[in-house]
């Protein structure tokens, strides 16, 4: 009886939270001619109603592919569709071929925000609650604390229901959540069903694959390749085909449909990076134009090798080693690789290394905390252009307090709390740090905690109040993004240490949580 | 394993609380607000351009002065802050002024001043009994009592979405309460007083504390058996009580007196010509007449904060076209009183659901909706669940018509809000909702009042066997 009505508490609390952000501005609010992610979304919706299946990723006199063009996998569409019908039954001139463009009205937006409202409410939320239930060793108030905290993670909130992104990113990370559950689970087939979904409905789930696909094959290969494993090796392979099939179908007709919607996804003509993201490749760019030095297939290449090498490790070590815990680092360490060397990154791809972080923070709040709220330092610029400052504010200022309360800070910045015990025993017997340095270990993250803490409070204050030099009019946005990307990097090395000197899912513990 | 922080000291928990409403409060300020929010605006302005002698006189805008003084002032200060963010709003022309930094400063003015509310209800939280208090940080009723007055509803939707100040004023009330449970009765008295003279509703309250103080303050002792001793009445104390009101009366009254305004001001007050009037002294007087039928009895604090429920329930239940946002009067103090014990919690729980529920048409725009459903959601579950959670091992807190009751208010929600708007009867009778929901909660209020009241008469002097 208890933990049902802090769980309620607790998703009535961030429902909440989402409504009230969804009251302030979206982007692109009143900004002709091309408006923002909120015009995309009711173009999608306008142009999946008037138009056939066949046209919607095709260029032509009704679909202008100029004007937002859909260019997420065929999920997207759907959903759009399905808001379409309601849309088209409250107002038809919501979703007007043509004439409903730039439309925007108090009741229209209502009808947005509602719709995303309720797809946070039936898959993100559920996913939240169902994870934090299943966590195991903790008491049902620690449960529900990281249920909240999880819930009032300030980037998501802001994204979704503030700026309002054209693909619902509660949808596609609820998905992928489900996917985890499921697979954590040992609900394999429903698992990899899900994650399916959530890849047919943003192709940037792709930076969440490789753990998966490591983790799966993992299993196979512990139940061993001769029986149990090959059998569920090539159930999931029909699962995964099965999936995209039926959410192609539509497109599987003809080849040339195919080929179009996968050149909509993957614009390899657009470069190795679009305005400012928190990415190596942009921070780079500071000091050494790489977009004009290199021809553009070498970009590619390179961005491919260091990717792929970087997140080579810890995939490799979940494949040899699968459990659960292993899993939910691995997914924070890929997508975090991805998101720093990959092509074609938006800075808002952040939320895919935000949301496995979720998922470990309560295995260690201080880390977690700490990068959830530079993760969502790193969309200011984003969130400033949308008039999301007050929103901003409060949601992290709720967030800092929520884990504040419930995750007491300085005793969770302790060798075993960061949980270097592994490793820091490993330096002490392999000398590849010099001795003296390891019980500083601990003090050294607290110092740069308040560092990075204090450079981030200093540049969002400057960024609101002062105007930027005329000949450097992107100072402020470049230096957000430059010092995001550095404790990024310094979070990929740490979350790369935990995981390879991770002791805690060997031999040496029975159960696997 | 408490996962509250035990590890950081046993205020953070109080200071997460007060923080986090105060949150939600910012998140609120782009809600849809209320003509108070004009009224208020308009009073800025009057009080900062115009002098003293024309306050009560003014009448550019319908919504004249009609607080007592001390609440003029209180705006005179607060407008000297509200010239930083934008002057225009102090000129007494500009009706209905409105742009975002009015909303930003009006907003932001009413989340300020409700530090003193907070500053109340940490005092309050002191004067709970805290023996029958588990570990579990959770459990203990000054935890509860935090949450239920912190996180109010109907306060956070009436000062923060409707828009008033009735924080500050809760505050203050509550702050006087603390006093005179603590014994701190002159400043009980001084603080009360004060309150008067921000906003005179409040003077239905007034024969509580005036019996009150009294019976606890001017007889100093009393029998063995709880009634009065006679001949321990003090003078001085009465007078030096008499002196406190009087001294706050003289400043607040002061001026207008000099300026022979004051048959103006009072007109403005009590203005006869609404017919408040009739309705205005009738329950006081009934109110009067529950008090002094059992004045011999009340004992001590708790007693006093019984008495002072029932004369503000019942003003609410006589003067029916006072506001239904007057039910907050009783909803507040009801709140100290229901984590010490089960019965209590039980009226409580009703009245505290009812009246919420009663605050509904007040925030009739669409935007609004999920918001006011949430909040309301958020805290009648915490409410209900958590009293149920201290006094389980005592009886149920309702018994099963209660429950119903209770219940049945979710379908007349769905009904008044989402299945009317679609029917033919909205354009013929449309005030059928509003109509519900009034005859659904008087019945929830009149049940409370009328238990309260059993509960006063036929329930043991409190005072005696409890300790402070």
């Amino acid at each position: 009886m208890e933990k049902w009505y802090w769980m309620a508490v607790v998703v009535l609390m961030g429902l909440t939270v989402r409504w009230t952000v969804s009251l302030h501005s979206y982007s692109g609010a009143g900004k002709p001619p091309l408006f923002g992610d909120y015009e995309a979304q009711r173009h999608w919706q306008e142009v999946t109603f008037n138009l056939p299946v066949r046209q919607w990723y095709f260029n032509s006199s009704d679909n202008n592919l100029q004007y937002w063009g859909l260019d997420y996998p065929p999920l997207t569409a759907y959903h759009s569709l399905l808001c379409a019908y309601v849309a088209e039954h409250i107002n038809p001139a919501w979703v007007a071929l043509h004439t409903s463009r730039g439309h925007e009205s108090p009741a229209h937006k209502l009808f947005m925000r509602a719709t995303v409202f309720i797809a946070d409410l039936m898959i993100y939320i559920p996913a939240v609650v169902l994870y934090c239930c299943c966590l195991k060793e903790i008491s049902t108030k620690k449960k529900a604390a990281s249920a909240l905290c999880i819930l009032l993670y300030p980037g998501l909130i802001l994204i979704d229901h503030g700026h309002f992104q054209h693909t619902y990113n509660s949808v596609s990370l609820g998905l992928a959540l489900w996917g985890v559950l499921g697979v954590s689970c040992d609900w394999d087939l429903l698992g990899s069903m899900a994650f399916c979904l959530a890849l047919n409905y943003k192709q940037m789930e792709l930076y969440h694959s490789v753990p998966f696909f490591c983790f799966l094959l993992g299993k196979c290969f512990q139940k061993g390749l001769r029986g149990k494993g090959l059998g569920l090796l090539v159930q999931l392979a029909c699962t995964v085909a099965a999936s995209f099939t039926l959410c192609w179908l539509p497109f599987l007709t003809e080849r040339e449909q195919s080929l179009q919607v996968l050149r909509r996804l993957f614009p390899v003509d657009r470069g190795l990076f679009e305005d400012k993201v928190a990415n190596v490749w942009c921070s780079f760019s500071v000091f050494v134009k790489m977009k004009d030095l290199l021809p553009r297939d070498t970009q590619i290449l390179i961005s491919f090798c260091v990717t792929f090498l970087s997140l080579l490790p810890t995939c490799i070590k979940l494949t040899l080693r699968p459990s659960p815990r292993g899993f939910r680092f691995t997914l924070v360490s890929c997508a975090l690789s991805f998101f720093l060397f990959s092509f074609q990154v938006h800075e808002k791809s952040i939320l895919l290394v935000a949301l496995p972080v979720c998922l470990v923070l309560h295995e260690i709040p201080f880390m977690s905390a700490w990068f959830l709220l530079v993760s969502t330092f790193s969309l200011l610029p984003l969130l400033l252009r949308d008039g999301l400052l007050l929103p901003s504010a409060a949601t992290v200022a709720a967030f800092c307090t929520a884990c504040g309360a419930f995750f007491p800070a300085w005793g969770a910045a302790s060798e075993e709390a960061l949980q270097l015990g592994a490793f820091v025993a490993a330096a002490r017997k392999r000398k590849f740090l010099p001795r003296w340095s390891l019980p500083f270990l601990p003090r050294v993250v607290r110092c740069l905690f308040l560092a990075s803490v204090t450079i981030m409070v200093l540049l969002t204050l400057m960024t609101v109040t002062l105007d930027p030099p005329r000949k450097l009019p992107d100072l402020f946005s470049v230096l957000v993004c430059f010092v995001s990307c550095l404790n990024f990097l310094f979070f990929l090395v740490y979350f790369n240490i935990i995981i390879m000197w991770d002791s805690k899912n060997g031999r040496n513990r029975k159960k696997i949580n | 394993m408490a996962a509250l922080g035990t590890v950081k000291g046993s205020g953070s928990w109080f200071s997460s609380l007060a923080l986090g409403v105060t949150l939600l409060k910012c998140l609120l300020i782009p809600t849809y607000h209320s003509t108070d929010f004009e009224v208020h605006r308009n009073w800025l302005a009057i009080t900062h351009s115009l002098p003293l002698s024309q306050w009560y006189y003014e009448a550019t805008s319908e919504w004249t002065l009609d607080y007592p003084p001390f609440f003029a002032w209180f705006e005179y200060v607060l407008s000297h802050v509200a010239k930083y963010f934008d002057q225009e709003m102090l000129n007494v022309h500009n009706l209905n002024y409105f742009n975002s930094r009015t909303l930003l400063f009006q907003r932001f003015s009413v989340i300020f001043t409700d530090v003193l509310f907070v500053y109340a209800v940490h005092e309050c939280c002191k004067c709970v009994d805290g023996r029958k208090a588990s570990k579990e940080l959770t459990e203990k009723p000054k935890f509860i009592l935090s949450v239920l007055l912190l996180w109010n509803f109907g306060l956070l939707i009436v000062d923060h979405i409707h828009f008033q100040y009735n924080g500050f004023l809760s505050g203050l009330m509550l702050l006087s309460i603390a006093r005179l449970f603590q014994k701190r009765h002159m400043e009980g008295a001084f603080f009360f007083a004060v309150l008067l003279h921000f906003k005179h509703i409040y003077v239905y309250v007034a024969p509580a504390y005036g019996i009150y103080l009294l019976r606890s303050y001017c007889f100093t002792a009393s029998k063995p058996d709880g009634s009065v001793r006679w001949n321990s009445f003090s003078f001085i104390r009465l007078i030096s009580l008499g002196l406190i009101v009087f001294l706050v009366s003289a400043l607040s009254l002061g001026p207008f007196l000099a300026l022979n305004q004051l048959p103006q001001v009072f007109s403005r007050l009590f203005p006869f010509k609404r017919g408040l009037c009739h309705a205005y002294w009738a329950p006081n007087f009934w109110a009067l007449y529950n008090a002094v039928d059992k004045v011999l009895s009340i004992i001590g604090p708790r007693g006093f904060l019984r008495c002072l429920i029932l004369c503000a329930l019942s003003s609410f239940m006589f003067g029916w076209h006072v506001h239904e946002k007057a039910i907050l009067l009783a909803i507040l103090p009801m709140s100290l009183l229901s984590v010490e014990k089960a019965g209590d919690a039980s009226i409580f729980l009703i009245l505290t659901t009812t009246g919420h529920y009663s605050l509904f048409p007040l925030l009739f725009t669409t935007p609004e909706l999920p918001i006011k459903i949430l909040l309301m959601l958020l805290f009648t579950i915490y409410s209900i669940s958590s009293l149920m959670m201290l006094f389980r091992k005592e009886k149920p807190l309702f018994n099963w018509m209660e429950t119903f009751y209770l219940l049945g208010l979710a379908p007349l929600e769905v009904c008044c809000e989402f299945v009317f708007p679609f029917t033919s009867w909205r354009l013929k009778y449309p005030f059928i909702p509003l109509l519900m929901t009034s005859v659904y909660c008087a019945v929830g209020v009149t049940y409370a009042w009328f238990r309260l009241y059993v509960s006063m008469l036929t329930g043991p002097p409190v005072g005696k066997t409890k300790k402070q």
